[in-house]
C-alpha cells in the first residue's frame, strides 16, 4: 500500500510524457507538409544567431519593459526546471528533497528558485495587467479576439498558479520541518533548504497541525507537478510553443540580407529555355515525364505550397504582435497584420493536419485554402515589403516571405493583381519601365540641362 | 549648371575600347520622373566634378524588375533580370552605382543567382568613398547648422543594413542631424515599397507617407534628407498634404552635396 503514491506518480508522469510526444510527432509531421528548403549553409552563423536571439533574448530587450520582464520569466522557467527534476525523482522514489546532500549548494539553489519564482510571479502579473488593464494596443487587434486572447491569459494563469503552488509547497514543507514531522525533518534538527520567500508564507501556518500541513504540502506538490504536465501538453494547443520552437526557428531563419527575395527555380528554368537560342520550340516533352504530371505551381495558395521553415514559423509565433505594431500598413488602418498572416497559416495547417488524421493519413480536399478562406487579397496587397515585421520579430519569423509567395500565386496563377499593378507590369514588359515612357528616351535627361 | 554634363554611355566607351571605373545605373525613376531626374543630374554633376570615369547604359538600360518581383510577378522579374544581365555581362561590368535603393537591392542580392555578379553600391556609399579617397571635398556651406532629419529607405536600411553612409555625408555637410522617433532598423516605410508606388493604397485611415511625414515633422526639420527617389516623392507629397512645402524641403543627399558645392 505504501507504494501507491509512487505508482500513481509514475502513471501520471508517463501519461503526460506519452501524450506530449504524440503531439510532438504530429507537429513534426505537419511542419514536414511544407516544401523542402535547404537552410543548412553557414552553420557557424546559425549557431551564433540561435545563441544570440533565442538563448540570449537579444531582440526581446529591444523593447525594454516587456523584454526585461520576459527575460525574468524565461530565466526563471529554465532554472526552476532543475527543481522539477528533483520533484520527479522524489515522486518516483518517495524520497524527500533527494538533492539535499548538496548541502550549502542546495540551500543556495532552493533560495534562488524561490526568488526567481517570486519574480516570475510578479512579472506574470504585470504581463496580465498589460493585456487586460492597460490594454496595450497590439493585444487588441481584431485577430486577438476570442480564443487568442483567452489563450494568452490562460498561459499567465498557469504560470501564476505554478509559481504560487511551488512557494506554497515549500512553505508547508518548511513548517513541517520546523515541527520535526517524520519524513520531512532531517535527523539532526537542521533545516533542509533555504526559504527566503516561502518563509513568510510559512508564518501563516503557525499553529496548524502536522496532518493539516501534510495535506497542504502534498496537495500543493501534486497539483504543481500535475500542473506542469498539463501545461506541457497544453503547449501544442496554444501559442506557447515558442518556448521550444524559438530555438530551431532562429537557427533556420534566413541569413541573406533581409531585402533579398528568393528567385523561383521553376521560373528560371522556363526563362532560360525561352532565352536559349538552341532550344527547339517544337520539341516533344521529355520521355521521363509522367503523362499525368502536374506542372509545378507558382507561388502559394495553401499551406502545403509554403516551405517547412515558413510552417515552423507559424507554430513558433507567440502572437506578441511586435510585427503588427511596426507594420506601416497596419499602423495606417489597413487590414494587413503580419501576426494574422502567421496565425492564419498555423490555423490552416492545423486544419489540414486534422483532415489527414481523420482520413487515415491522406488529405481529402476540403474545398478550402489559405488564400481567401483565411488570408484575404486585400491584406496581401497592402504590404510594402518594408521588412519591418521581419526585423521586429524577436525569434526570426519571416511573415513577408509568405506574403510574397501568395502574391506570386495571385499574379502568376490567378492573374488577379490590381489593375494599376497590371498596367505597371505591362509597361515594364513593353517599354522597360513601370511608366509608359519609351525605353529609347532613357538617356534624355542628359541633354535636358 | 554652367557646364554641360558629361555622361558617356557604355556603348561609347566600348567604341573607344575602354572600360569605365563604374557604371551608373540610373533606374526608371531617375530616367523619367521629373523630380528624380534632378537627383540623377546632381549625382552626375558630382561625378563630373570628382573626375570619376563613369558611364550609363542609356537606352540599353531597362527596369531591374523590382516592382514586378515584389508584386509577385517572378516571371516578368526574371525576364528583366536575365535581359539586363546579358547587357551588363556583355559590357563586362564589374561595379555599379545607383541612386535607387530598389535597383541597388535587386542588382546586389537578386541578380547573382541568375548569373549577374557585380559589386553594387548605393550612391551615398560611393560618395562617401570619394570623400575618403580625397577625390571629392565637401564643405558645409549653405547647410551648415541646418536642422535636418534623414528618412531611411527600407531597401537601403533594413534590407541591406546601410545606415551610416548617408548619415556620414550629412555630418560632412555640418548639419544638425536630428533622428526621427522611428529610425534606422525601426524606420517607418514611406509607403512606396513592394510596388505600392504603382497602385492605390488599400482602404485604411491614413496614407503611410502622411504618417511618416508626421514623424519627420516632429523633429522640426528644415530639410528632410532622402536617399531614394520613391521615398522622395512620398515625403514630398506628405509635406504638401501638410501644406509645409514653403518651409520644408525634401532633398536627396546627392542634391544637397551638389548644392553645397554649387554644382
Amino acid at each position: 500500500m505504501q507504494y501507491i503514491p509512487n505508482i500513481l506518480f509514475c502513471i501520471v508522469l508517463l501519461a503526460g510524457v506519452v501524450f506530449f510526444s504524440k503531439n510532438v510527432k504530429k507537429l513534426i509531421r505537419n511542419i514536414k507538409l511544407g516544401r523542402d528548403v535547404d537552410r543548412s549553409d553557414n552553420k557557424q552563423q546559425r549557431w551564433l544567431n540561435m545563441s544570440k536571439i533565442a538563448l540570449g533574448q537579444y531582440k526581446m530587450v529591444k523593447r525594454p519593459v516587456s523584454g526585461i520582464l520576459h527575460v525574468v520569466v524565461y530565466v526563471g522557467f529554465i532554472i526552476i526546471n532543475i527543481e522539477v527534476l528533483e520533484i520527479i525523482i522524489d515522486g518516483i522514489f518517495g524520497t524527500h528533497r533527494i538533492f539535499s546532500f548538496l548541502g550549502g549548494l542546495y540551500d543556495f539553489l532552493i533560495a534562488s528558485f524561490e526568488i526567481l519564482a517570486f519574480l516570475v510571479f510578479v512579472s506574470v502579473i504585470i504581463f496580465w495587467i498589460r493585456r487586460n488593464v492597460i490594454r496595450i494596443k497590439r493585444f487588441l487587434n481584431p485577430e486577438m479576439k476570442g480564443w487568442p486572447k483567452m489563450d494568452g491569459n490562460l498561459i499567465l494563469y498557469f504560470e501564476m498558479a505554478l509559481m504560487g503552488l511551488f512557494l506554497l509547497m515549500n512553505a508547508a514543507d518548511l513548517q513541517l520541518q520546523l515541527l520535526g514531522a517524520d519524513h520531512y525533518a532531517s535527523g539532526d534538527g537542521s533545516i533542509t533548504g533555504s526559504f527566503p520567500i516561502s518563509g513568510y508564507i510559512a508564518t501563516l501556518f503557525r499553529g496548524m497541525s502536522v496532518s493539516s500541513l501534510i495535506i497542504i504540502e502534498r496537495a500543493a506538490w501534486w497539483i504543481h507537478i500535475i500542473g506542469i504536465l498539463v501545461f506541457l501538453n497544453y503547449l501544442y494547443y496554444s501559442k506557447h510553443l515558442h518556448i521550444m520552437l524559438a530555438f530551431p526557428n532562429t537557427w533556420f531563419a534566413k541569413l541573406r540580407p533581409q531585402g533579398a527575395l528568393t528567385n523561383l527555380q521553376s521560373v528560371t528554368d522556363e526563362v532560360m529555355l525561352m532565352m536559349d537560342p538552341n532550344a527547339d520550340p517544337f520539341a516533344a516533352p521529355a520521355e521521363d515525364v509522367a503523362e499525368d504530371a502536374v506542372p509545378e505551381k507558382f507561388g502559394a495558395s495553401d499551406v502545403t505550397d509554403l516551405n517547412w521553415v515558413q510552417l515552423m514559423n507559424s507554430y513558433s509565433c507567440t502572437e506578441c504582435g511586435r510585427c503588427t505594431s511596426e507594420c506601416p500598413a497596419n499602423q495606417t488602418g489597413k487590414k494587413l497584420s503580419p501576426r494574422k498572416i502567421m496565425m492564419d497559416t498555423r490555423d490552416r495547417l492545423e486544419e489540414v493536419g486534422k483532415n489527414i488524421d481523420t482520413n487515415k493519413g491522406v488529405f481529402v480536399p476540403d474545398d478550402k485554402q489559405l488564400l481567401d478562406d483565411y488570408i484575404s487579397k486585400e491584406e496581401l496587397w497592402a504590404c510594402t515589403t518594408c521588412n519591418a515585421c521581419v526585423e521586429a520579430c524577436p525569434i526570426g519569423i519571416d511573415p513577408l516571405s509568405i506574403i510574397v509567395e501568395m502574391r506570386r500565386y495571385m499574379v502568376m496563377e490567378e492573374s488577379s493583381a490590381p489593375t494599376d499593378l497590371n498596367n505597371a507590369m505591362t509597361n515594364i514588359e513593353n517599354n522597360g519601365a513601370p511608366w509608359p515612357f519609351n525605353q529609347l528616351d532613357r538617356g534624355n535627361w542628359i541633354n535636358e540641362g | 549648371m554652367s557646364e554641360p554634363l558629361k555622361v558617356p554611355t557604355m556603348a561609347e566607351y566600348l567604341a573607344q575600347g575602354k572600360q569605365p571605373e563604374v557604371l551608373f545605373w540610373v533606374g526608371c525613376a531617375g530616367s523619367f520622373d521629373d523630380r528624380a531626374k534632378k537627383i540623377t543630374k546632381a549625382f552626375a554633376r558630382i561625378l563630373n566634378k570628382a573626375n570619376v570615369d563613369f558611364a550609363v547604359l542609356g537606352a540599353e538600360e531597362s527596369c531591374t524588375g523590382d516592382p514586378a518581383k515584389r508584386a509577385g510577378n517572378e516571371f516578368l522579374f526574371q525576364m528583366q533580370a536575365v535581359t539586363n544581365i546579358e547587357v551588363l555581362n556583355g559590357y563586362e561590368v564589374k561595379k555599379i552605382v545607383t541612386a535607387c535603393p530598389h535597383c541597388f537591392n535587386t542588382l546586389k542580392n537578386e541578380y547573382p543567382s541568375l548569373g549577374g555578379n557585380y559589386e553594387v553600391v548605393h550612391h551615398t556609399q560611393f560618395l562617401k568613398s570619394l570623400l575618403e579617397d580625397g577625390r571629392l571635398t565637401v564643405e558645409g556651406g549653405k547647410f551648415k547648422g541646418k536642422r535636418i532629419t534623414f528618412h531611411d529607405p527600407c531597401y537601403l536600411g533594413r534590407a541591406n543594413g546601410v545606415y551610416e553612409a548617408p548619415r556620414d555625408l550629412l555630418r560632412k555637410l555640418d548639419v544638425e542631424l536630428v533622428e526621427m522617433r522611428k529610425c534606422k532598423t525601426n524606420g517607418l516605410c514611406c509607403g512606396a515599397g513592394g510596388a505600392q508606388m504603382f497602385k492605390e493604397p488599400e482602404p485604411g485611415n491614413k496614407d503611410v507617407n502622411v504618417e511618416r511625414t508626421e514623424q519627420a515633422l516632429e523633429t522640426k526639420p528644415e530639410i528632410i534628407a532622402a536617399g531614394c527617389p520613391f521615398c522622395n516623392t512620398m515625403m514630398t507629397d506628405g509635406i504638401k498634404s501638410k501644406e509645409k512645402e514653403d518651409s520644408i524641403e525634401v532633398m536627396d543627399i546627392a542634391e544637397m552635396i551638389a548644392s553645397a558645392e554649387e554644382l
